[in-house]
């Protein structure tokens, strides 16, 4: 294969940015599964904050009013399924593809008149001192904000789980929530922040297409990457760092597939556009292959809890 | 009995009123279209969607309009069609290329319905196909590549790997060859005819690879934002006009135009004189537009390309006239022939000096 014209540097610096949507949707679906809820309506939640940065980045000429709408765009919607789920106690995965419908559509609505805008440009936070260091700065540090918080969000969410009270307990209502209950924790309510930790997520990462990668509106925007993320926090057997390591491998291959495609690589296109579903796949299975399995699934996801 | 008869009585003068003024009695015409993105996608969909309505206000109430979009090319579609038919459309436009099948298929359960099918090549007696010489304005895209750029590599972004695409490619690459020697040209598939976020990544990849001028075969304007972040990159807008991004990076376009076509196809409708047809018009007959090219053209590439397409319009030039070789160094046109309709409306391989292979 001749990698010999593509440049890693640039390669690397555009993987970032086409994983970072990816990202940030997978790891707000991490800590709702972690508590015990499958929220399958992270497309619909993805494709509303989308459309809800969108509306305030051109009404208020903020970039980052954009994203604090959106993600307060992707955390109402998400109430929704949480109102569902926990107060009328339906089925979570109808309830979840419900989600993923009335998202997809109400966007569709809102976004009618936004069409063919260009949003305010998000600008680029180059780090002083680390941008400058050969090949690794402009890789690393040469980007915007959203992509450093979405890197600081998978340690701060590894660590929260890992090493903090809150996060003990979330992991508790989502392993036994009758447990959790009894030993007097508030299972809907540490669920209802979870679900909406996930819907703030997600339309954080909805916005990040429709504001920095493509930046514009159009119908059916987020084209599916939402169900990417969903299945990225499957394989990644819930755990941050693996997400990271899915997420970037998903949007690495998109990108290097397209680069190669444009090189001229002599490889079928056929092989290279599944390459990254195939390459996504077979690299997460093999590392929760090797201790655990499957297991690693919280006990208690997709489960409808109720107290009586 | 009594009331069987009046029943009789008021239906058979009905029926005498209705064959007296048919104009009073005659329902409108019921239009169905179906869009393979959304009616507002910039590109594609939304000149067809555009065009509709320029049919409707042309008749008024004649004619009642039903459109669906976003409608994936698939058994879904014959679904779609089936109930557009089902609920008294007289005629269905099905616009894009995928949904030739479904249309035959759904065709012969409603040998009432008239079918028109964009861009495809398998007609029935009550299934017309329409399609644009698409190829005529990428030969001036190709042209006005071949001049613009500098790092003498052009970019294609493929949708699907079709005879309609097939010719683009090819049309757009002879003859920016024949203005600059050195060009190469790569082709991007994507397998989708609308994903802004997919259709961003490859124009994004190509930028990074050197390329100046991406030229497009997909619907949304996600190609020109990148290539307007980028720079120094040139683009043409795609079945739409997208003047918004010119004069740079877009410093031309293809454009559709439907309108007249639907308007005539419509018209023998309600005349009665609909039959199933085959046209495959170009620019001469007005089907093929170019957009105004931009300030960021200089001025005599910019009348080279003005005559090319007066060229191609009179008929005077086919931008398919040999010596053209195939891609494997076989002959396909001698000096001075020209290719025909069967050829290149199967066309299946590129010519020579493309790299690269077709997915199958």
């Amino acid at each position: 294969m001749d990698f010999g014209s593509i440049n890693p540097v640039v390669l690397l610096a555009s993987l970032m940015v086409a994983s970072t949507p990816i990202l940030l949707a997978a790891l707000g679906e991490m800590v709702t599964e972690k508590s015990g809820v499958l929220n399958l309506g992270v497309e619909g939640m993805m494709i509303f904050g989308a459309v809800c940065g969108f509306i305030a980045a051109i009404e208020t000429q903020s970039p980052t009013m954009g994203f604090v709408a959106a993600a307060a765009g992707g955390a109402a919607l998400s109430m929704l399924f949480g109102l569902l789920t926990q107060i009328f106690l339906t089925t979570q995965v109808p309830a979840g593809l419900a989600l993923t419908l009335l998202g997809t559509g109400l966007a569709s609505l809102l976004g009618q008149n936004y069409q063919g805008m260009s949003p305010p440009r998000m600008p680029d936070m180059n780090i002083p001192v680390l941008e400058n260091i050969p090949v690794i700065g402009p890789v690393i540090f040469q980007h915007d904000a959203i992509v450093y918080l979405s890197l600081i969000m998978v340690v701060v969410i590894w660590a929260f789980l890992k090493f903090t009270r809150a996060g003990l307990i979330l992991r508790a209502v989502g392993e036994n929530h009758t447990a959790a209950h009894a030993l007097g924790y508030k299972v809907k309510a540490v669920r209802f922040a979870a679900i909406g930790f996930g819907g703030a997520m997600a339309g954080l990462g909805g916005a990040y297409i429709s504001l920095v990668r493509v930046p514009q509106w159009t119908d059916g925007i987020t084209a599916g990457i939402g169900w990417i993320a969903l299945a990225i926090v499957v394989f990644a057997s819930w755990r941050a760092g693996r997400v990271l390591i899915g997420a970037y491998l998903f949007g690495g291959i998109t990108v290097l597939q397209l680069n190669l495609q444009a090189a001229g690589a002599k490889v079928p296109v056929e092989l290279l556009s599944m390459s990254p579903f195939l390459a996504t796949i077979l690299v997460l299975v093999v590392i929760s292959a090797r201790r655990h399995g499957a297991t690693s699934a919280p006990a208690m996801l997709g489960r409808i809890f109720h107290t009586s | 009995m009594k009331r069987r008869t009046l029943l009789t009585a008021a239906a058979a003068s009905a029926l005498a009123l209705g064959a007296a003024f048919p104009s009073f009695a005659a329902d409108p015409v019921k239009v169905g279209f179906i869009y393979v993105g959304p009616k507002n996608d910039g590109g594609w969909s939304q000149h067809h969607h555009e065009a509709a309505m320029v049919m409707a206000e042309h008749f008024g109430d004649a004619v009642e309009i039903v459109e669906q979009e976003s409608v994936p090319e698939g058994p879904d579609a014959e679904r779609v069609m089936t109930q557009m038919a089902l609920s008294g459309a007289d005629i269905i436009f099905t616009t894009s290329f995928g949904y030739m099948d479904q249309t035959i298929n759904v065709a012969a359960k409603f040998p009432d319905v008239k079918f028109e099918h964009a861009t495809g090549y398998k007609t029935a007696p009550n299934v017309g196909v329409y399609s644009a010489r698409f190829y005529e304005g990428r030969a001036v895209e190709g042209y006005l590549a071949g001049h613009m750029t500098k790092s003498n590599k052009i970019g294609y972004i493929g949708s699907f790997p079709i005879p309609e695409v097939i010719r683009g490619i090819n049309s757009s690459f002879l003859h920016a060859k024949k203005e600059n020697p050195d060009v190469e040209m790569s082709v991007v598939w994507l397998n989708t005819w609308f994903d802004p976020a997919k259709e961003a990544d490859a124009a994004q990849a190509m930028i990074d690879q050197g390329i100046d001028v991406v030229l497009q075969h997909t619907d949304s304007t996600a190609p020109q934002i990148t290539a307007q972040k980028a720079g120094n990159v040139y683009t043409f807008g795609q079945a739409a006009d997208m003047a918004e991004f010119g004069p740079m990076p877009r410093i031309s376009s293809i454009i559709d135009e439907w309108a007249p076509y639907y308007i005539e196809r419509v018209q023998a409708v309600i005349d009665g004189t609909w039959e199933s047809d085959n046209t495959w018009d170009g620019i001469g007959a007005g089907m093929v537009g170019i957009g105004e090219i931009s300030s960021a053209v200089p001025a005599d590439v910019k009348a080279g390309a003005e005559a090319l397409t007066a060229s191609i319009s009179s008929g005077e030039y086919h931008p398919f006239t040999g010596p053209i070789n195939k891609q494997d160094g076989s002959v396909w046109l001698a000096e001075g022939e020209v290719a025909d309709d069967g050829t290149l409306a199967g066309m299946n391989f590129y010519i020579e000096g493309l790299t690269g292979e077709i997915p199958q």
